[in-house]
């Protein structure tokens, strides 16, 4: 027998402490397959959040270092000009980059660090139990917004990536989501992308991936898919939004 | 570990999301009757018809890279 798939080697063998169908564990894999394909696990470095992807470092065969609060941007920026030749990234969820630590992310930008940022965008601060987050849509109920969420009261859901696109030092931004077999494909290539930008010194890569929190939308796993589908997708279009990797000179 | 079967999957590590009974096209994959240690149903496989082409569908939508899939090598 011929293996099809198996589990990629920057993965360890523990079992995750993630909800059933949430979507940190799909990136998680997808972030360890690209790893293995580009071959960089040796020299690899991720920068774990504060939120449900605290324990990164359990989960992941290779150097992880936790960063709460939103700063790890900026633990990445020290690392990567310290020891250029590694790759560095940050995992971060909504809570910890769109919130805590939006300045943080902006500069990071700015200054054009050639880091790669997976963002995972669920629209609610997961580990502390459901709170509203800045990608809250309009109307969505959570903990803190048991009428669904006023945008009179509490703004517009901040579309970070669009956001970033601005930032002349931001070279390729991308938004994708886990809902289906076609999009897991999709993201995967996105997240590739983003880590060999890193590798061939483009610049700031980031990839936003829409991701299911079925427990704290209070949805079935295969009923949050569809939440994603109808609603989170029409309010945060799915593509490239950004990217001048061809066009940028290699820093 | 392949175990002889075109899919494997590690029952421990199941928490039951269903992601890969609603995408497998063959209508191979379905929930145990027991529940693992950690108190989840766990996803069974049986190809009675021998219909499963080892697509990995099931492995690429599974959270918790509980899932390894096989292939046949063709003589």
């Amino acid at each position: 027998m011929k293996a099809v798939y198996t589990k990629p080697i920057s993965l360890t063998e523990t079992a995750n402490s993630y909800c059933p169908g949430c979507g940190h564990g799909l990136v998680h894999r997808l972030v360890a397959e690209v790893i293995d394909e580009l071959g960089v696990r040796e020299r690899t470095i991720g920068i774990a959040p504060v939120g449900c992807a605290v324990f990164a470092y359990d989960y992941f065969n290779f150097d992880v270092t936790e960063a709460p609060h939103g700063r790890p941007p900026a633990v990445a920026t020290a690392i990567k000009r310290c020891l250029p030749d590694r790759i560095v990234f940050t995992y971060q969820g909504d809570g910890d980059l769109a919130s805590i630590g939006t300045n943080e992310i902006i500069h990071a930008a700015n200054r054009g660090e050639n880091i790669t940022v997976i963002f995972i965008n669920n629209a609610v601060y997961g580990m502390t139990g459901g709170q509203m987050a800045p990608t809250t849509l309009e109307g969505m109920k959570t903990t803190t917004t048991t009428k669904g969420r006023d945008v009179k009261v509490a703004g517009h859901p901040l579309r970070v990536s669009e956001l970033l696109s601005s930032i002349e030092g931001a070279v390729y931004i991308e938004r994708v989501t886990v809902i289906d077999p076609a999009n897991v494909i999709k993201a995967k290539k996105a997240i590739k992308k983003a880590f060999q930008n890193q590798i061939d010194k483009k610049g700031f890569s980031f990839v936003e991936v829409l991701s299911p929190c079925p427990i704290n939308w209070g949805l079935k796993p295969l009923d949050a898919l569809k939440f994603i589908k109808e609603k989170m997708m029409e309010y945060f279009k799915l593509g490239v939004i950004k990217d001048s990797t061809n066009s940028k000179e290699s820093k | 570990m392949n175990k002889g079967q075109k899919v494997n999957i590690e029952k421990e590590k199941c928490k039951s999301c269903g992601y890969c009974i609603h995408f497998c096209n063959k209508g191979n994959l379905s929930l145990s009757k027991a529940v693992n240690t950690r108190g989840y149903l766990y996803i069974e496989f049986n190809d009675k018809e021998n219909k499963c082409n080892s697509c990995a569908l099931c492995a690429l939508m599974c959270p918790e890279a509980a899932i390894e899939v096989y292939k046949e090598e063709k003589k």
